[in-house]
């Protein structure tokens, strides 16, 4: 009963602390790992005063409650020792001392120098070379089968993982946790022993045969390899990931192996440990890669010569958006101008001079062509003529896209206001003041206006340019809003992108960027594709914020992906126009203009449209 | 002013609402509930959740290992009120690994803590959102539960389907092989959680049929539940509450023995959310009632 109290009232079980000697032996110095009953601590054993020798300590702490739980645990634990003592292997530790003090139950190890292969995953920063893993590997084969063969009756280890095997100094693998290591036990419900994501199908049914050891050998390395933790994908999905595809360093033969390994039905795979390695050393001799360390690191080239079907040339940089209606292409530029170009052969056809840079996207309607400049006016022109209609003034740039819905303009402007205006009239119906400047385009849905500040408050105006809601991100909003009427996105330059529910405001899920982004999500069957200043393009889930892929590139993403028939098409800093696969994030091709691309590509007809900071609008077929 | 305002956006005349003088009064009577459902189309100025639930250790175990929860309130707010409600079902690991404590760990600490987190906006007035998401909160109740479970029965686990309704999003977050459900008044049932069970993931992957699937040996074994495994990745996503419609949560007591029909036909025959509950527990023990059986109702009105 104090037990339970002091367990509530303290943050989980306490560790030891350094200096604390146990059994008036073992003399802990610090905790080198963390599991699901207790801590692994280094100590030194004191039996030894003369040399330092280490040890060890595998900490449990029985903090079940019920008395029948706290006795099955007991019993679990004097098994692994018991099964350890009785083995002998130069990649098994030996076991030293075996003791209980009320609550806690420790076991006596050989101390490890080095760290475990999880790790080494982890902290690599590139592929781990194919070399090394075989090499582990081949060791691996040779425990597992000193363990297969074990007398009276064969031991399975159960739960072959990275975080199971250690790299000790020499480079040499040991294995560690033979905590269940045990009889299987068979529950009503959902007997799982073994590590999810590693563990093969027959081994979820109660099967655990030395099949099932392979299995997860074959698991184990093909996450070494291809650096994608099968516990983070579905069970036994590893042919949908072949690690070729991830690493294309790996050679054929090596994969050929872990696929091997990795059969589905038990008789397909190799029959024993010792015949895996037999496998794994003819890939070693094959390959040379025991010999040669350093594997060639090609990547796949799928960038052809790619050749416009026009291009137009402006006095200055194109950071804005293009628009395309009625077979003429309408694009800002940085020269002050709006051009008309013609979409199907590039021919100039008028341009529009405002006294300011056009960074944004026009709009479209009733014949009228609507655009802000940084000259602090929205500028309506007529589309037959090119000839101005009215124009609209605010106090500050315009950097913000127009948006037209239920008769009216929406635009936002450096002067920090909302800006509602008269679609017919041009007259100012209202204006709402936010924090900062607005750059970001109003998205209007549910009756209700959405915008983005510089502030990093997000806004919900009515039609009566009352507030509804506000939202504060920690820094600017520069993205604007794609939305349902389920769920706003955007990001924001605090690394995030965010999903609100638009009635209230309330943060239905944020997914966390590389880094900064003012890129506006793209919106797709339930995808959501997106770029950032950390040079990538992504892919969430829009139900469940999870990550489907991502897709580098060279430099910032700071434009918006646009997705056309099975493509998306996206522009980077880097200067290229990446198309990829959008369900995969496969690159399918990607065309290099002469400087940075920030705005976003323009797709109809099975023609891509986008301008560059070289000057240039650029016409491909998509 | 308001005159300019009609011109300038049209004229948008809110539609007058029919609206029973009883729409205001909670909690509902019975005959008010049964106007709702009989009537084809409920209109209630205010939206407003209504749950109810059902639970048996079935015909044929001695011990209950589910738990369940349903919390239903409104958030009152500045602007005016939402509907706010947090639903649980549990099925513990049968045996002798104590799934009873499993569940019940589970559920106590997802409702702790997502109580705890919302407590402030419950009973406070608060012009600020979280600062955290609905996913995030969620994935912190469960990784909560997780610890919870490791501690007080270590070895055991449990399934997990917890939904969160703010407003008119439901958050789902889903473990093991539970699952939640829309029933739609035309009839059509629709999943909205993937169990996490060898059988089924042996069907996704086209080795089995679905006619293998249901007579399949091993149907209870599943690849991921609390309490189990170091990492936890349990299935969080946000949909819109079905309207009109339910969200059922149930254990596989329940839809592990009764056909999409029966399941329709309980909810329909019964005059209100309570008595299609009972309807559907009856309809499990009917069928044999090989194990315990939870299940929760929830329809949001308005």
């Amino acid at each position: 009963m104090s037990d339970d109290r002091d367990d509530k009232n303290s943050n989980g079980p306490r560790q030891l602390q350094a200096g604390v000697t146990l059994a008036n032996r073992y003399a802990i110095q610090e905790v080198i790992g963390i599991g699901g009953m207790g801590s692994v601590y280094r100590a030194r054993d004191m039996h030894f005063p003369n040399v330092t020798k280490l040890v060890a300590v595998k900490e449990m702490i029985n903090t079940a409650p019920d008395p029948l739980v706290r006795e099955t645990i007991v019993q679990n634990f004097e098994r692994e020792a018991n099964l350890l003592a009785t083995l002998h292997h130069p990649s098994i530790p030996r076991i030293y001392d075996y003791f209980s003090i009320e609550s806690r139950s420790y076991l006596v190890l050989e101390f490890i120098h080095g760290k475990d292969l999880e790790a080494v995953i982890n902290e690599a920063k590139t592929f781990l070379l194919e070399a090394q893993v075989l090499s582990w590997s081949v060791e691996l084969c040779d425990v597992l089968d000193y363990l297969h063969k074990h007398k009276p009756d064969p031991i399975i280890f159960r739960d072959m993982k990275p975080s199971n095997v250690m790299i000790n100094n020499n480079g040499d693998v040991m294995l560690v946790d033979f905590g269940i290591a045990k009889t299987f036990q068979s529950g009503i419900k959902g007997t799982m022993i073994g590590t999810e994501g590693y563990s093969p199908p027959e081994q979820y049914r109660g099967e655990a045969t030395p099949s099932a050891d392979i299995y997860a050998l074959g698991a184990t390395i093909h996450h070494a390899l291809s650096r994608r933790d099968p516990r983070l994908e579905p069970p036994f999905s590893f042919a949908e990931r072949p690690m070729r595809r991830i690493n294309p360093a790996i050679s054929a033969e090596m994969e050929a192996v872990v696929n091997m390994a990795l059969e589905y039905s038990p008789e397909s795979r190799f029959r024993t440990a010792a015949d895996m390695k037999q496998a794994l050393t003819t890939v070693a001799r094959k390959t040379g890669a025991l010999v040669r360390m350093a594997g060639p690191q090609t990547g796949p080239v799928n960038t052809g010569s790619i050749k416009p079907l026009w291009t137009f040339k402006c006095e200055d940089e194109i950071r804005g958006t293009p628009t395309i209606f009625q077979g003429t292409l309408y694009v800002g530029s940085y020269d002050n101008n709006l051009y008309a170009l013609n979409a199907a052969d590039g021919k100039f056809q008028w341009k529009y001079p405002t006294e300011g840079g056009v960074v944004s996207r026009p709009a479209i309607a009733d014949g009228n062509i609507f655009f802000g400049s940084e000259d602090k006016r929205l500028h309506v022109v007529s589309v037959r003529s090119g000839k101005v209609t009215w124009t609209y003034y605010t106090d500050g740039p315009i950097r913000s896209s127009p948006r037209i819905a239920e008769g009216h303009i929406f635009i936002g402007s450096d002067d920090r206001y909302l800006h509602a205006i008269n679609l017919n009239t041009g007259r100012m119906v209202w204006r709402f003041e936010t924090a900062d400047a607005i750059r970001a385009t109003p998205f209007v849905t549910n009756n209700l206006v959405y915008v983005g500040s510089e502030s990093g408050d997000y806004y919900a105006v009515d039609f009566r340019g009352e507030l509804k809601w506000r939202f504060h991100a920690k820094r600017s909003i520069t993205s604007s809003t794609v939305g349902t009427d389920q769920a706003l996105y955007f990001t924001s330059v605090d690394s995030m992108l965010y999903s609100l529910d638009p009635r209230n405001g309330w943060v239905l899920w944020r997914f966390r960027l590389g880094k900064p982004s003012i890129s506006t999500p793209c919106l797709m069957d339930d995808l959501i594709f997106v770029g950032a200043a950390d040079g990538f393009i992504y892919a969430v889930e829009a139900r469940s914020s999870k990550e489907i892929w991502r897709f580098r590139t060279e430099h910032q993403v700071n434009g918006s992906p646009i997705i056309y028939k099975d493509s998306l098409y996206c522009g980077s800093v880097d200067g290229n126009l990446y198309c990829l696969e959008y369900r995969t994030g496969r690159l399918r091709w990607k065309f290099g203009t002469e400087a940075a691309i920030t705005g976003t590509p323009l797709a109809y007809d099975d023609i891509v449209y986008v301008g560059s900071n070289d000057h240039q609008v650029y016409a491909l077929l998509a | 002013m308001d005159k300019l305002f009609r011109w300038l956006f049209g004229n948008r005349q809110q539609p007058e609402v029919k609206t029973q003088d009883m729409v205001n009064t909670a909690p509902l009577s019975e005959q008010q509930l049964h106007a709702i459902v009989s009537s084809q189309n409920p209109r209630f100025e205010l939206q407003q959740l209504i749950a109810s639930c059902g639970q048996s250790v079935g015909k044929q175990r001695e011990l209950n290992e589910d738990s369940l929860l349903a919390l239903t309130t409104t958030m009152a707010g500045n602007s005016g009120n939402m509907p706010f409600g947090l639903y649980v079902v549990a099925d513990g690991m049968g045996g002798h690994q104590f799934g009873e404590v499993a569940s019940n760990a589970a559920i106590r600490s997802v409702a702790g803590y997502v109580v705890k987190k919302f407590h402030p906006y419950l009973f406070n007035i608060k012009s600020e959102t979280v600062e955290e998401s609905f996913q995030e909160i969620m994935q912190a109740a469960v990784s909560e539960a997780q610890r919870a479970i490791q501690k007080e029965a270590q070895g055991s686990g449990t399934t997990l389907t917890a939904a969160l309704v703010v407003g008119q999003q439901i958050t789902v977050a889903h473990v093991g092989d539970s699952r939640a459900y829309f029933i739609y008044p035309d009839g059509r049932v629709e999943p909205i959680t993937r169990d996490h069970s060898l059988v089924k993931r042996l069907e996704e992957l086209g080795h089995i049929t679905p006619e293998e699937a249901a007579n399949y040996p091993h149907r209870n074994v599943l690849y991921r539940a609390l309490g189990q495994g170091e990492i936890l990745d349990p299935d969080i996503f946000t949909v819109g509450f079905p309207q009109p419609g339910y969200l059922m949560i149930c254990s596989d007591g329940l839809w592990g023995v009764i056909t999409e029909q029966d399941l329709v036909r309980s909810i329909n025959e019964a005059p209100n959310l309570q008595r299609a509950c009972q309807n559907l527990v009856n309809a499990a023990n009917a069928a044999g009632g090989p194990d315990n059986i939870s299940v929760i109702l929830v329809q949001l009105i308005g």
